[in-house]
């Protein structure tokens, strides 16, 4: 019976994207294996979300509730996780490649002595392993590697997997799973949480982004660029080499160690397109770009491209669209 | 006692090399670079290497030791010497032909068993990730290994009173942690710039000789480091998408053909 457990996270009261896109990752291992695709819910309340889960194609549920996971703090959803697997006993336990799974993923892996495969875009059962594909040397290579011993353990970049629609009125059976954290035996404590206070548009969720990078030379251009981000109703992002320059804080850092982005437009401005930042940009169908460079990598992955410099193209470009859009 | 820091380090090919000067070894399944590029210490280890620096500023020079710690089949001495020059205390070289081919779980071990056989050690800093393999997982493994509390992806690391105070990196900000020692701790480049070597720094290290290990001074067997993760293939993606470049007789004209074409393609 085992199964394939995917690891549930929580945003906004409901089930993370991440979450649903593991749904959809599990779902096909889960069929080769002959197994349930189960998910385990670490939340402080996860009722409403285990419903979710069930809709979106969950055979069973496993809830884990605790005041102390309500916070995202790896080491308290470690505990969790690791009971939720003593009990389940999964064959496959899927991670999001988040803030959290790639703390949990791993440590838990590592505890029950087994490799995991970090960052994967791809997932199969052949035979007694899981192949795995992920990208390597910043994405400019893809390694295939096999897990041999169980659980196999994977955490899974967002938006390599479309996420399942739910199927009204399927429902999945839920079991809680009780779990005991001891906070004095936690080393990790959390003094204080310094947020940053967002403005606009979550650049996560922006459907028009507009990066800056290196080449726009200074943190002054990137107002250019906050005006047609608002034309467009969109968001800015930067490079890590413009972030690295203190010219933004890291919090508009798109790529592999940034920021994912799904928006359907991107316009790279000044910005060479190296596989790191390409990273995040990689279900964006639509790439603009704007380099003096005609031999710049970003040209090998745009769909419309100007070589000119972004001084002289990007005011033009912007008034038209100005113009454009009052039409 | 001064407190004792090991950072670990890595040499990889140099990140920066042009995609197009990149080649697949395909019996050593790495990627390549042209001969005459030399490796690097991996960029977030130099991070972790300017973290220890900056405890070793702020409590004094002869109160903090640190060790730098790398495990590999073969090293280019000049380059892994650099953590040297920047001004760490001394370099361990876990050197052995087993090395080249471990994956994240067994290099853990090796630097884990190296860990060990220094005696106390108060604080591991590391990298976050290495880039050439991109896993960022040999820092967690060594910490469950060592049974060490850890925190991943930090800014800011200092060190109060048996104890060390960090920053985490998380989306929307920072966490301020505080965690016992002894622990593990990765850095990432929101620390800020790894300090460069100085002149002195220089000519110190060239004096410093590193510490080759062997697995087997470490109580290794290379038969009980089979990789967890196997490597079954490596291989360059390919790229077909075709760019439509935009004309216009000066810069301003294509910017304005630009909004158009997009206009037309219904995107904006
Ligand atoms: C492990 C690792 C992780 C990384 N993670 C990330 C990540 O998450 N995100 C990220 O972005 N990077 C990341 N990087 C860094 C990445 O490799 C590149 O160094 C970085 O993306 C380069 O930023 P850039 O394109 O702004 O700068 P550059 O590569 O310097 O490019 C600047 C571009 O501007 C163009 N330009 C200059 N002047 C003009 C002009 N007047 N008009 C038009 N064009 C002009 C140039 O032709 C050039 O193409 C990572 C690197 C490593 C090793």
């Amino acid at each position: 019976m085992p199964g394939v457990l995917v690891f549930a996270e929580l945003a906004d009261g409901g089930l993370a994207s991440i979450s649903k896109e593991l749904f959809s990752a599990g779902r096909p291992l889960a069929q080769a294996l002959g197994e349930p695709l189960c998910t385990f819910i670490p939340a402080e309340k996860g009722g409403e979300v285990a419903k979710e889960a069930g809709a979106l194609g969950a055979d069973r549920v496993y809830v884990a509730e605790h005041p102390l996971l309500r916070e995202p703090h790896p080491d308290y959803h470690l505990i969790a996780l690791e009971r939720a697997v003593q009990q389940v006993r999964p064959s496959v336990v899927l991670l999001g490649k988040t803030p959290l799974g790639i703390n949990v993923g791993p440590r838990l892996a590592f505890r029950l002595g087994v490799g995991v495969a970090q960052d994967v875009v791809a997932l199969k059962i052949e035979g007694d392993a899981l192949i795995a594909e992920r990208p390597v040397y910043g994405g400019n290579a893809m390694a295939r590697v096999a897990l041999r011993e169980k659980p196999f353990v994977a955490t899974v970049r967002p938006k390599a997997f479309e996420p399942l629609d739910p199927t009204p009125g399927r429902t999945a059976p839920v079991q809680a799973i009780p779990v005991a954290i001891e906070p004095a035996a936690v080393k990790v404590k959390v003094l204080e949480r310094k947020k940053v206070e967002a403005t606009g548009i979550r650049l996560e969720d922006a459907r028009v982004v507009v990066g800056g990078g290196r080449g726009l030379g200074g943190p002054e251009p990137f107002q250019q660029l906050e005006e047609l981000a608002r034309l467009l109703g969109g968001a800015v992002g930067a490079s890590r080499a413009v972030c690295d320059a203190g010219w933004l804080p890291y919090q508009y850092q798109i790529g592999l160690t940034g920021k994912t982005i799904t928006a359907d437009l991107y316009i790279a401005v000044a910005i060479s397109g190296a596989s790191q930042h390409m990273a995040g940009v990689s279900t964006v169908k639509n790439i603009v770009a704007i380099n003096k460079d005609a031999d710049a990598p970003i040209f090998q992955e745009a769909r419309f491209g100007v070589v000119g410099d972004w001084k002289k193209v990007l005011p033009a470009f912007t008034d038209e669209v100005r113009k454009l859009l009052q039409q | 006692m001064p407190l004792t820091i090991v950072v670990t380090a890595k040499q990889v090919l140099d990140p920066e090399t042009p995609p197009s000067a990149l080649q697949i070894d395909p019996s050593r399944k790495r990627m390549v670079g042209p001969a005459n590029v030399p490796p690097v210490v991996n960029g977030f280890d130099e991070n972790a290497v300017e973290a220890a620096l900056r405890i070793k500023d702020a409590l004094g020079a002869s109160n903090v030791k640190i060790t730098v710690l790398s495990a590999g089949k073969s090293f280019v001495l000049d380059v892994i010497k650099k953590p040297l020059a920047m001004g760490a205390d001394e370099l361990v070289l876990v050197q052995d032909d087993a090395c080249e081919n471990l994956d994240a779980f067994q290099t853990a071990r090796v630097l884990a068993a190296a860990i060990k056989s220094m005696g106390t050690v108060d604080l591991v800093l590391c990298g976050r990730q290495a880039s050439d393999w991109d896993q960022a997982q040999v820092p967690l493994a060594i910490a469950e290994f060592l049974g060490l509390p850890c925190v991943h992806i930090t800014r800011k690391v200092e060190v109060k009173d048996g104890t060390v105070v960090v920053e985490r990196v998380v989306p929307d900000g920072a966490e301020v942690i505080q965690v016992p020692l002894p622990a593990v701790i990765t850095v990432s480049n929101e620390l800020g710039q790894p300090r460069y070597p100085t002149l002195r720094g220089i000519m110190a290290s060239t004096r410093k000789q590193p510490i080759i290990r062997k697995l087997a001074d470490l109580g290794l067997n290379p038969a009980d480091l089979k990789p967890k993760v196997e490597l079954l293939d490596l291989y360059i993606p390919v790229r077909q998408k075709k760019c439509e470049f935009i004309s216009g007789d000066n810069d301003e004209e294509k910017g304005r053909n630009l909004a158009r074409r997009l206009r037309e393609a219904k995107l904006i």
